[in-house]
């Protein structure tokens, strides 16, 4: 091959570069291509009005679960609303909810706008530790002045509060 | 009383974190041997300080002592002991601790052990690893001080509890482990900054560095499997690996230490990529404390994450910033000076370890930005977003699947040019192997699917591979069974450290792709008596009854599996309430049927769809996980691997420096120095 450089190192560097360059270019393409699918927008419910994502889209919903509007169907479905200072959403569930949900905590859902408006829930998160909020949901909460407390505050007295 | 002789160790240790930098830098720069031993004693006792600290700190959790307000937040009289010596890495500022025991462990035992090193690297190792713990104990004592009183008045009568979550074997074992891992990588990030100072990267460097790569490594690799068994069997989501950033956070410096141990391999043989090396085992410790800053910073939203202290994080990104900032500087400044090696040809060895580098460095990056692209997204557009599991499948995948697929083809290539065509030929068994268990994949699993049989081909290919690795060294069934059963004895164990840890790959493989391929899930509520169907077996819940645990109240469910009309097993899921918290938490069952799992989990407790006066109905979920042991038996061998590999003769610290110069054959294998491990 009387194209390649007469320089072993030279030779060496088109090796890598050789090597390097179609991993490279998978690795761009795959990253690029994976991001386009699976990246999901996070709204509180006041966004979601505001930005009208298309139904069937993925997204995230996070807010406060209003107090007393969980219902839990035999079914295995749940029904609840989230909330936050200006609007609420409805959000239907079928699954187990997360050990830590409770009425009044704040959580992040992950589903999709149906046609109707109610949102269809894939995954509910709440967190291990109760002391803990997602960050987007303490950031939106912070700057609608609905923020309840220091996510670091030892919890003896936020453990009773509603 | 304890808990302030703890405090005051623990200031005693940043003390002398601050002499052993002195002394050490010091001793490398009066070339005095005096200077420096002193500085190896600084960084011995600085280890004793933070052990007492530990100790006292392990002693206010066991007596329960609440004045001090991290026992006070995390531990409780009725938690079992085990739970309650685990509580004091429980929380950040226990965790932190353990850290720095870590840390400073590992220095005392560079400066202990590394006898053979020379003398001016040596010290500045010492001095670096000084500045490590200085650093860290620092933003301990004066940061996160888990020693701290509550005021006399606000003493508590009972602790808060350790999140029941975390009380479990695998997670009270789990932190030692990846700690242990993680901050491992500080002693190879020594070894290169010293290096680098000291301008000279050889094939003797590469030797010691290897040693520390491997230990960490080995301790990392059964950490994060610790970690993903815990969240398999204790969240109760029928998954072992969710990409979340936590576990990203684990994996990054994992997949940069498999990387570094590879390409070690190559500086120590030939000299060539000593830069890289370098650039790795930078790396490897940069991605340690970016893991403890993602952790505990808050950052990103994360099911994991330690709960969150902005001023915390920022000082966490500061030492982030000046340590790998300061190393990475004095790579730009000092790499290009390096000496650059031997040559290789395009079919080498050499070349197989650079493929297997690449790669693993671009799938590292890729995890990378799946991880913070919601950071950069949100710093430059304002929307806040996630990146879902869909990204990882789709970004990291393929570059494993690529990897997996040239690995058989590596260790039996020669050193300098090898011969494609006669591995080719060599490989011909084990590719027919693979051939054969993916068609047979095919024809017997139902319901047919062609990515998973894929996937076990695959994982057969890496199991035929090693296997086939370890008959060519052994000649086997070319020379009589007696010859080459001596040669199986006599390999050394660094051969069967890579053996063992490509065959563990080539297991969780298998394991983890007839998982994901063929996992079978059903839920309902159900009533007493009620039936569920899941891949095959059929589960009645026999009835639910209250149990009293030490701290925790549960309703337990006995559920009767059967197949084809013979009874299985019979599961008994919980739920528990922990009072002391008021949190719930669901106790998986799972029946061991082989390698595969039969999962079951009690959800919550329903009003009768009939009404409310009818006898309630439970959720009841059960996953089938076909092979799932295998998912964690995998790493083990992996470890196993790296502890057999670690206890080579030839990777002690006082016998490298005796082999020195590495292409020098030793007497024992002098006859086939072409066929010293890889």
């Amino acid at each position: 091959m009387s194209w390649l450089p007469k320089s072993p190192k030279a030779r060496r560097r088109l090796t890598l570069v050789g090597a390097i360059a179609p991993v490279l270019a998978l690795a761009i393409g795959l990253t690029l291509w994976g991001l386009r699918d699976s990246i999901s927008f996070f709204y509180t419910p006041s966004q979601a009005a505001k930005a009208n994502p298309p139904p069937g889209r993925t997204v995230q919903l996070g807010g406060l679960v209003r107090m007393g509007s969980v219902t839990k169907h035999p079914d295995g479905r749940v029904e609840f609303v989230v909330a936050d200072r200006t609007a609420y959403d409805k959000v239907t569930f079928q699954g187990d909810l997360p050990d830590l949900f409770r009425e009044g905590q704040g959580i992040v859902a992950t589903g999709a706008f149906r046609e109707d408006g109610v949102f269809e829930a894939r995954q509910v998160l709440a967190k291990h530790d109760e002391r803990y909020m997602p960050r987007e949901l303490t950031k939106a909460l912070k700057e609608q002045g609905e923020w309840r407390g220091d996510g670091s505050t030892p919890g003896y007295a936020k453990a009773q509060t509603p | 009383m304890i808990s302030e002789i703890g405090a005051f160790c623990l200031m005693l240790a940043l003390a002398f974190a601050g002499a052993q930098v002195g002394l050490s830098a010091a001793g490398r720069v009066r070339r005095s041997t005096v200077l420096a031993a002193a500085g190896e004693g600084a960084a011995v006792a600085s280890f004793l300080g933070v052990a007492l600290a530990f100790a006292c700190l392990v002693h206010a959790f066991v007596t329960s002592d609440f004045s001090v307000a991290n026992v006070a937040a995390n531990s409780h009289t009725e938690k079992p002991l085990l739970y309650k010596v685990a509580g004091a890495w429980g929380s950040h500022e226990g965790s932190m601790l353990l850290w720095c025991l870590a840390l400073t462990g590992y220095g005392a035992a560079a400066a202990t052990l590394g006898r053979g090193l020379p003398q001016g690297l040596k010290a500045l190792m010492v001095a670096t690893q000084g500045v490590l713990g200085l650093v860290f104990l620092a933003y301990t004592v004066f940061a996160s001080n888990p020693l701290v009183r509550i005021p006399l008045n606000a003493v508590p009568v009972e602790g808060r509890s350790l999140n029941p979550l975390l009380q479990d074997p695998a997670l009270a074992i789990h932190p030692p482990f990846l700690y242990s891992g993680y901050v491992g990588m500080s002693v190879v990030f020594s070894l290169a900054v010293a290096a680098l100072i000291e301008g000279r990267v050889d094939a003797a460097w590469a030797r010691w560095v290897r040693p520390w790569a491997l230990a960490a490594w080995s301790l990392l690799t059964v950490g994060i499997m610790l970690g993903s068994f815990w969240a398999y069997y204790e969240l109760g989501w029928g998954g072992w690996w969710f990409w979340d950033p936590v576990e990203n956070a684990s994996f990054m410096p994992w997949l940069i230490a498999t990387a570094l141990l590879h390409s070690a391999i190559v500086t120590e043989k030939r000299g060539a990529l000593a830069g890289w090396t370098l650039f790795l085992a930078l790396g490897a410790f940069t991605f340690s404390m970016l893991g403890a800053f993602l952790v505990r910073s808050g950052v990103l939203t994360s099911v994991h994450a330690f709960a969150v202290d902005p001023k915390r994080g920022v000082l966490l990104l500061l030492i982030l910033g000046f340590t790998a900032g300061a190393g990475f500087g004095l790579f730009a400044w000092r790499a290009p000076r390096l000496s650059k090696g031997g040559v290789f040809a395009p079919i080498s060895r050499e070349s197989a370890l650079v493929l297997n580098n690449i790669l693993l460095a671009a799938a590292t990056t890729a995890v990378f930005l799946g991880t913070l692209f919601p950071l950069i997204r949100e710093a430059m557009t304002g929307e806040a977003i996630s990146v879902g599991p869909g990204f990882f499948n789709i970004a990291f995948t393929p570059m494993m699947a690529v990897l997996a697929v040239v690995l058989p083809a590596g260790p039996l290539l020669a050193w300098k040019r090898g011969d494609l065509q006669g591995v080719g030929q060599r490989l011909m068994l084990a590719a027919a192997v693979a051939v054969g268990a993916g068609l047979l994949t095919l024809a017997l699993v139902s319901p047919r699917k062609a990515l998973g049989a894929l996937g076990v081909a695959v994982g057969a290919w890496l199991i035929a591979g090693a296997v086939t690795e370890l008959a060519e060294r052994t000649r086997a069934f070319r020379v009589p069974a007696a010859d080459s059963l001596r040669r199986l004895v006599g390999l050394p164990r660094g051969a069967w450290g890579m053996t063992l840890a490509h065959l563990g790959l080539g297991v969780f493989v298998l394991g983890a792709c007839f998982e994901i391929g063929w996992r079978g899930e059903a839920a309902e509520t159900l009533p007493i008596g009620g039936t569920l169907d899941v891949a095959g077996y059929h589960l009645v819940l026999d009835r639910v009854a209250p149990v009293d645990g030490p701290n925790f109240d549960a309703d337990q469910a006995i559920i009767k599996a059967t197949k084809d009309g013979a009874p299985v097993c019979t599961g008994r899921p919980e739920r528990r309430v922990y009072p002391a918290g008021g949190q719930t938490t669901s106790e998986v069952a799972i029946c061991y049927r082989g390698f595969s799992h039969l999962y079951m989990v009690l959800g919550e407790r329903r009003e009768n769809p009939a009404g409310k006066a009818g006898p309630p109905v439970w959720l009841v979920r059960a996953y089938w996980n076909p092979w799932a042991t295998l998912i964690f038996l995998g790493p083990i061998i992996m470890a196993l691997g790296g502890v057999i590999s670690l206890s080579d003769r030839r990777l002690r610290l006082g016998v490298a420096a005796r082999s020195r110069p590495a292409t020098e054959p030793e007497p024992a294998k002098g006859k086939k120095p072409r066929e010293q491990p890889a």
